[in-house]
């Protein structure tokens, strides 16, 4: 979202963007570090509050337009990101953002997500990945990992996840990055870097459900083991985690693998990270559900297409310059016409 | 011998053949031809869903009716006075409905032993003596004169023999006098790159004409004047060509860009194509992933300050439900177009239906009033899309338009509204003028109309929320009160009831009082009036009225009612329209129901009321 005028900007601060809708998730829940940091981000974003429209569908995270001080539509399960559409063709010059869930944008919205993604539309999505239905008091979600014991499955959960990320590569998505809710600076970063990429961001924000699967990313949120599961990526910096960063991402026949810097490997060895290398992002997607590779934040994927939406503008301006702009009156006489006297 | 020339009053011919021999575009250029002539025309396609059936396959038979006059029609006409069938299946098909002592003509190339077993004859009809008695035969080999017509030409066989349609539609123009020039421009633009194609069609169409002018089979030529109509500027129009007109119209009356959003459905495409092709009015098409998001993307356009519209038939109208469920309770303004189609589930997709009705009512979970409109004839689609724009504007609502698979296809000759006589549509978006203590009240309503504001997005003062949830009264936050809800739920009701005050007197057709009231709705208007004519014509005392508005109903309704004996209600369905009437005006309201998958005949109509009137 980098197209919306720039001139004379408005000067706001935090609570510019706090409505006056008390929060109603559930205390300790993922939901109020995101909205906060938003909340913290949008007054550096440079976008008069006006042009901003919130959408989500239906879920915890569907709330989040209620207590962002801007335009919002808290609209039906799965269907933000097609609603968004709509909103963003009919106005291109709105910064629209999308708030949903594994539930809402994977599940039932699935179909709206892989479209809106493979037209890039010049929207922003932010995916609450909870791994949970939290809002109907939990039942797996279609990212939760095989054999999940929830309500719905006291035997353990048969079907296989779906990975947000590697489903954005999929569907052709230009810009794909991840971030953590307890990682604040990281995700006010990753919220900038998605309002600046021109095209449909797809922003996967790991999110702890304090009520009915609490504890699901504690590998990477937790003191002692964060560093070694955690991939932090950085565009034209090398792969390197774990404590003092003295493992690292190496390629060896194309084949990923994890090296330790000392004896046998030095940093020149570590993959350097590039953005618009769909083999690399793709790899990188691919790590989440492979227990010995670290899960990686930040920006995975960042490539330049042609929002759809300035491709709507273009060839609306093309038709009018071929034909002039159209009248009704024309367009009722056109074609065979006779007169009856 | 002289030939000698006749003059009749109405004709009704149906071109039928194999899907693949061109049966729709003979008669679409016989229905321009003698819409130019100045007859009045209503016309009635019928093709198969498949796009191509087992060639020569009863299931592949594909038909075009033309009703033609020098007097006002309403109809395509119940039975046929001219069949031309192409192949054994179509005449199989399309054979009972040829008015006996009518005239058939046939190809008699098409029929092989294979076709004829195809079709389920065992000896070959056009051989066997088994038609000369009821009908006027006329057996030629059209493919082998059209292959002559070309002999000198360097065009394979197969591209030759494919004209002969061609050859049918110059015939019938020979036989009821009409000029094949217009048909000429039309091939010289559509194979505008393929100049061998235009000759080998326009010989064709010659050779057919020429046939009738000199062999000695057809005697007479029938003269059918031209049609009364009232002046003006004229054009042939189809059902789903006037709705997107309507639209662009109401998009420029209202100064609005146009957003519509759909997916592609039969019988409803063409709107989603024509309006396509109509950029350069400012219109944006969106073709969505499914019926879901085309519904839910006009909802975000409708927000956004778009005249939203979607167009759909049954099954994907079925798939909005949902989201028509939070265009109510957003209370945002857009049409929603159905064609409907024969169902239920996938049902008939290119047959007419009007089995809808209950599901544009009442077709959503809660209490959901949606106001309904139903076009009448191919031309009023133009009508009743744009009025449907301009309530929507008006009381921020979506509305509903109610077409059939017979409108939309279906054409008639349309005198050409005057753009400046279209009653205005003014949109007022919400301003910080509005503001209550500096506080914007979306849910704040119009006391006239009860519209909210329409407040949109890119205006300083005026950031707000609205949801799915129900809202409080006025402020629209979220509300879980039980007075608040019952509040607006009579809110919600009350706002689509005082459309009424937009629909006018009813028109009655007949006397004011009588035996006997015909009361149609939707694509059964003209059957409806041609048998009301005919039996006022016999001195009864019958009636006819028409409504245009389904939701709510005009005002006067219920005194119109009680003052007929007898109620009848035509419908392509199971009594939907009945049902209410009972319910509503507990009237003792009677239904004709035939679901076929095609126009109610008006013979069926006159039929019923003679049965019920005990004559």
């Amino acid at each position: 979202m980098a197209d919306v005028k720039t001139v004379e900007k408005k000067k706001y601060s935090r609570m510019d963007f706090t409505s006056d809708q008390s929060v109603r998730w559930c205390p300790g829940c993922g939901d109020y570090a995101i909205l906060t940091q938003t909340q913290k981000v949008f007054p550096e974003l440079g976008i008069d509050r006006e042009n901003i429209v919130f959408i989500s569908g239906i879920g915890c995270s569907s709330r989040f337009p209620y207590y962002m001080n801007t335009y919002g539509f808290h609209t039906i399960h799965g269907r933000a990101t097609a609603i968004a559409s709509g909103v963003k063709i009919a106005n291109p010059d709105l910064s629209v953002w999308v708030v949903t869930g594994d539930g809402d944008g994977l599940s039932i919205g699935g179909n709206h997500t892989i479209h809106l993604l493979r037209r890039n539309i010049n929207i922003n999505v932010m995916l609450f990945n909870n791994r949970i239905y939290g809002l109907t008091k939990g039942q797996y979600s279609p990212t939760s990992e095989v054999g999940k014991i929830t309500k719905s499955t006291p035997f353990g959960s048969l079907d296989r996840p779906f990975n947000p990320l590697t489903l954005a590569m999929g569907a052709q998505a230009t810009f794909v990055a991840r971030s953590v809710d307890r990682d604040t600076k990281h995700m006010q970063a990753m919220i900038e870097r998605s309002h600046k990429h021109k095209g449909t961001s797809f922003l996967e924000i790991y999110q702890n459900c304090l009520i009915f699967n609490d504890g699901a990313f504690a590998s990477m949120t937790n003191k002692e083991s964060k560093a070694d599961n955690v991939l932090r990526l950085e565009h034209g910096k090398p792969m390197l985690f774990g404590k003092e960063n003295k493992k690292g991402i190496k390629l060896s026949d194309n084949v990923p693998e994890i090296i330790e810097i000392g004896d046998n490997y030095s940093i020149d060895d570590v993959l350097i990270h590039n953005e618009q290398d769909y083999v690399i992002a793709s790899m990188l997607a691919n790590f989440t559900y492979l227990d010995i590779f670290p899960d990686p934040v930040g920006v995975l994927y960042a490539i330049d297409v042609t929002p759809y939406d300035d491709l709507v503008v273009q060839q609306i301006d093309e038709a009018i310059g071929h034909h002039g702009t159209g009248s009704i009156k024309e367009l009722l006489n056109s074609g065979n016409t006779w007169i009856v006297e | 011998m002289k030939k000698t020339l006749k003059n009749v009053e109405n004709v009704i011919i149906r071109f039928a053949g194999d899907s693949g021999d061109g049966m729709q575009l003979t008669g679409g250029r016989f229905t321009e031809t003698t819409a130019i002539v100045g007859n009045d025309i209503s016309t009635l396609p019928d093709y198969p869903a498949e796009i191509r059936a087992p060639a020569g396959s009863l299931a592949g038979v594909s038909a075009f009716q033309i009703n033609f006059s020098s007097k006002d029609i309403h109809t395509p006409g119940d039975k046929v006075d001219v069949l031309v069938a192409m192949n054994p299946a179509a005449l199989k098909v399309h054979m009972n409905e040829l008015e006996h002592g009518g005239m058939l003509i046939c190809n008699t190339a098409s029929f092989t032993k294979k076709n004829l077993t195809y079709a389920g004859y065992d000896s070959n009809p056009l051989e066997d003596g088994s038609l000369e008695d009821f009908f006027n035969v006329f057996a030629i080999d059209m493919s082998k004169i059209v292959l002559e017509a070309c002999s000198d030409m360097d065009l394979p066989p197969k591209t030759v023999e494919r004209t002969k349609n061609l050859f049918a539609l110059g015939l019938l123009f020979w036989i009821f006098d009409r000029p094949t020039e217009t048909t000429k421009s039309w091939l010289r633009k559509k194979f505008a790159k393929r100049p061998e194609l235009i000759e080998a069609n326009v010989r064709a169409l010659d050779a057919g004409y020429n046939y009738g002018e000199t062999t000695e089979i057809f005697m007479t030529r029938y003269m059918v004047d031209k049609a009364d109509l009232p002046p003006g500027t004229y054009r042939n129009i189809v059902g789903n060509y006037a709705v997107s007109l309507g639209l662009v119209a109401a998009a420029e009356k209202s100064n609005l860009p146009l957003f519509y959003g759909g997916y592609p459905i039969t019988p409803a495409s063409d709107i989603l194509h024509i309006l396509s092709s109509l950029k350069y009015h400012n219109v944006k098409t969106f073709q969505a992933e499914d019926e879901i998001a085309g519904m839910t993307s006009i909802i975000g356009a409708a927000f956004t300050g778009n005249l939203a519209v979607t167009a759909s038939s049954g099954p994907g109208i079925a798939l909005k439900g949902e989201a028509l469920g939070l265009a109510v309770m957003a209370e945002l303004p857009m049409v929603i177009v159905n064609v409907q189609r024969g169902g239920p589930s996938t049902g008939l997709p290119t047959k007419t239906e009007q089995s809808d009705l209950f599901q544009a009512l009442y077709g959503r979970n809660g209490e959901a009033p949606i106001p309904v409109i139903a076009s009448a004839t191919p031309g009023d689609c133009f009508y009743t899309a744009y009025e449907a724009c301009r309530i929507a504007l008006k009381y921020m609502t979506p509305v509903f338009v109610l077409t059939d698979g017979y409108l939309a296809n279906g054409s008639e000759p349309w005198l050409i509204p005057n753009v400046d006589d279209l009653e205005p549509i003014e949109v007022k978006f919400a301003d910080t003028s509005t503001l209550v203590d500096g506080q914007f009240m979306p849910y704040l309503r119009n006391k006239e109309t009860l519209a909210r504001p329409w407040a949109i997005p890119g205006v300083s003062g005026l950031e707000h929320r609205i949801g799915g949830l129900e809202k409080e009264d006025g402020t629209g936050n979220v509300s879980y009160d039980p007075e608040n809800h019952h509040q607006m739920t009579l809110n919600r009701q009350q706002k689509i009831n005082n459309i009424v005050n937009e629909i006018p007197p009813t028109d009655v057709f007949g006397k004011a009082s009588g035996d006997m009231l015909i009361l149609s709705w939707g694509g059964t208007k003209g059957s409806c009036r041609s048998a009301t004519e005919d039996l006022q014509k016999e001195s009864k005392l019958v009636s006819h009225i028409h409504l245009r508005w389904l939701n709510p109903l005009p005002k006067d309704l219920g005194e119109i009612l009680i003052r007929y004996k007898h109620v009848l209600i035509p419908e392509i369905n199971m009594g939907q329209l009945s049902k209410i009437i009972r319910a509503e005006y507990l009237v003792d309201a009677q239904g004709l129901n035939l679901v076929k998958g095609k126009p109610i005949g008006k013979g069926r109509i006159i039929e019923k009321v003679n049965e019920m009137l005990g004559c």
